[in-house]
């Protein structure tokens, strides 16, 4: 240790710091995309709506001065994109995987065209809890600075969990989302069961992005989001469509994340980009990992066709 | 072309047509909402893309790269594959053509050229062949993988431009080594479009024989309606796979090859300009046909071209061309739902009683 330096301890402590601090958006993309594959339908797109819920909710910000009133307006812009993918999808003869790329590509370029305004003003930020008053640590501090909307994305993870096993609701999804068949049969209606598992899934996605725009990083501009949104959809198969899973699964993700900026923290810059695409290798790596060349995958709803 | 072929090109001819005109109008509602003259950006399209020889030589020379990303996508398609890794094979292709280049310094030109071009497309092949293989030995979604792998290869290259293979020199743009500059390729003759047209062509209508009038295209389209079918047949699927993976990997590693070698020079930020993503939606509008991306990239070309004028003109952000091709993508995917739905283009309404 030099110089009342945490030296090594520091990097490990800002990985810890930054898994719970960048870990929000992946949570809330992922228990999204869980809802829309639950349904059985894959929203590759999650990439454009949380880009969009990003754009809109720090416009929002900035126009009105109300963070919390961007947090439910990115909602609402997630869920009407991702109902334009759940709409497409619900005409005969078309690919939902292919829709999710066209919804990447419009949704990002909406965000950036109709963003582009809002570059410089800076908007309020959603405000901080701080849980790390105990230490003396000003490290220790900043990393225990957390939002509530990683709180109340913990809490929904517990509730989807028990929600998906014990209501009717979750019981209508599964069946949709497990055998067309069965709920043909049963009297749903499975158009409308994927419209809105779709939709809510959006509504989540979007509320991610409102993270990344109003708490960390706390900023907009093009470069906000590489691939979180599109990761997180990786990190559902990894979590096997698991509310809680997905819960601990981003917390991974954020942690490596966070493994660039805290080594440039102590001064390591060098390989900056090679660190900076450990998600990317850690994605990667996990998926070989989890998946399997002979059969469905445990967990994975009978009619997704991701898992296959 | 027998009667039923006819009819189903005429089909997507008209369903296209179709989409097009809806996305415009769509996209001119968008404008109109933003306070623009929706003639006035027609206009402009069409001014920026096809009206003169300057626009139109623009156009090509985005078509170019264009062609052979959507080769990438198209190719392993024809598999039952949904590949979008354009993007980062055309990235690892042109970072690959530079690495070659370098040692080439006083090589013969066509040496030199045929060397660097086969760097490229080999590193591009090899990087979709290897979401192939994860696909088929491993059962890893290649839409995922190959997305992935599109981060992973940008993030290789910045890593590189900044600092391994940095051209220090350059003080304005951070860009790699340059290759030597006579090994760089020129101009067509007659228009003012680089050489890579010329490839992208040809590539397309090679790829268009073998999987069409091959064993080995029967083969693959095959095994992409029905796997099961390809399976009690005794195709080897693995192989098919991993060689149309290969094949479509190496059509955008060219792409790479040519933006580094008749447009660039060295590798940078600007081969990361979407080309790739762009690719996707020409093999979708082309159905996966290869020789009807010759005409796709071209249109989806003159789109690109005019997207720089039309920004200035109306004074639009740089994302207003990724709008509109968001937009046709998701229209021409709806637009899916027509085929067959159209009684004109089916062979009985032509039967005489």
């Amino acid at each position: 240790m030099e110089g009342g330096d945490l030296g090594w301890w520091g990097v490990v402590i800002a990985v810890i710091g930054g898994a719970i601090r960048v870990s929000t958006p992946y949570l809330f993309v992922s228990l999204g995309e869980t809802l829309t594959e639950k349904s059985g339908r894959v929203n590759l797109g999650l990439e454009g709506v949380l880009v969009m819920g990003a754009m809109s909710g720090y416009g929002t910000a900035v126009i009105t001065g109300e963070p919390w009133l961007g947090v439910l307006v990115a909602g609402c812009a997630g869920a009407f994109l991702s109902l334009i993918h759940a709409l497409i999808c619900t005409l005969p003869r078309v690919n939902d995987i292919a829709v999710g790329i066209a919804l990447f590509i419009f949704g990002t370029g909406l965000a950036f065209f109709l963003g582009k305004p809002f570059i410089n003003p800076s908007a309020p930020r959603l405000p901080d809890l701080d849980l790390g008053w105990w230490s003396a640590s000003p490290q220790v501090q900043s990393a225990l600075q957390i939002n509530l909307l990683f709180l109340i994305g913990f809490t929904l993870a517990l509730f989807l969990a028990w929600a998906l096993k014990n209501t009717r609701w979750g019981l209508v999804l599964r069946t949709v989302g497990d055998s067309e068949e069965a709920a043909g049969a049963l009297g749903y209606n499975i158009a409308v069961v994927r419209i809105l598992g779709t939709v809510a899934g959006g509504f989540l996605a979007g509320v991610g992005g409102s993270y990344l725009s109003l708490y960390f990083p706390g900023t907009w501009n093009e470069g906000l989001s590489s691939g979180q949104g599109l990761m997180a959809v990786a990190l559902v198969i990894f979590a096997r469509w698991d509310p809680v899973r997905c819960f601990y699964a981003s917390l991974v993700f954020g942690g490596a994340t966070a493994l660039g900026p805290a080594l440039q923290s102590v001064g390591i810059t060098a390989n900056y980009y090679l660190y900076g695409a450990a998600p990317y290798f850690l994605t990667l790596a996990l998926l070989i990992y989890s998946s399997s060349p002979r059969k469905a995958l445990e967990g994975a709803p009978g009619e997704v066709s991701i898992s296959r | 072309m027998t009667g039923t072929g006819f009819m189903n090109t005429m089909e997507a001819v008209a369903i296209n047509a179709a989409a097009f005109v809806i996305t415009m109008v769509l996209f001119g509602l968008y404008v109109t909402w933003l306070g623009h003259n929706p003639l006035d950006v027609y206009y402009v399209l069409w001014l920026g893309s096809f009206a003169r020889q300057i626009s139109i030589e623009s156009t090509l020379t985005n078509a170019a790269p264009l062609m052979l990303t959507a080769l990438c996508t198209a190719i392993p398609a024809r598999a039952g594959l949904l590949v979008i890794g354009g993007e980062g094979a055309l990235v690892v292709g042109g970072v690959a053509t530079v690495l070659v280049g370098v040692l080439l310094s006083g090589a013969p030109f066509l040496v030199g050229v045929t060397l660097m071009s086969l760097a490229g497309a080999i590193a591009g092949g090899l990087w979709i062949a290897f979401a192939g293989a994860l696909r088929q030995y491993r059962g890893v979604n290649e839409t995922i993988s190959t997305l992935l792998l599109n981060y992973i290869a940008i993030a290789v290259m910045y890593h590189l431009i900044t600092g391994p293979i940095r051209d220090w020199e350059r003080v304005l743009k951070t860009s790699s080594w340059s290759i030597p500059e006579e090994l760089r390729v020129g101009a067509l003759p007659l228009v003012d479009v680089h050489w890579g047209l010329a490839v992208g062509i040809v590539t397309c209508l090679i790829l268009y024989v073998v999987m069409r009038k091959t064993t080995f295209g029967f083969g693959v389209d095959v095994l992409g309606g029905n796997q099961r079918a390809a399976q009690m047949a005794g195709l080897p699927i693995n192989k098919m796979v991993l060689i149309c993976c290969f094949m479509g990997g190496a059509a955008a590693g060219l792409a790479g090859a040519f933006e580094v070698t008749a447009v660039h020079g060295f590798a940078s930020e600007s081969l990361v300009v979407g080309f790739g993503y762009a690719g996707i939606l020409v093999a979708f509008l082309s159905r996966q046909n290869p020789a009807a991306i010759i005409l796709m990239a071209i249109i989806l070309g003159g789109v690109a071209a005019s997207g720089g004028l039309l920004q200035r003109r109306f004074d639009l952000p740089d994302a207003t061309t990724q709008v509109l091709q968001g937009l046709l993508f998701m229209v021409v995917l709806a637009s899916n739902a027509a085929y067959g739905r159209l009684n004109i283009f089916q062979p009985a309404a032509w039967r005489t009683a």
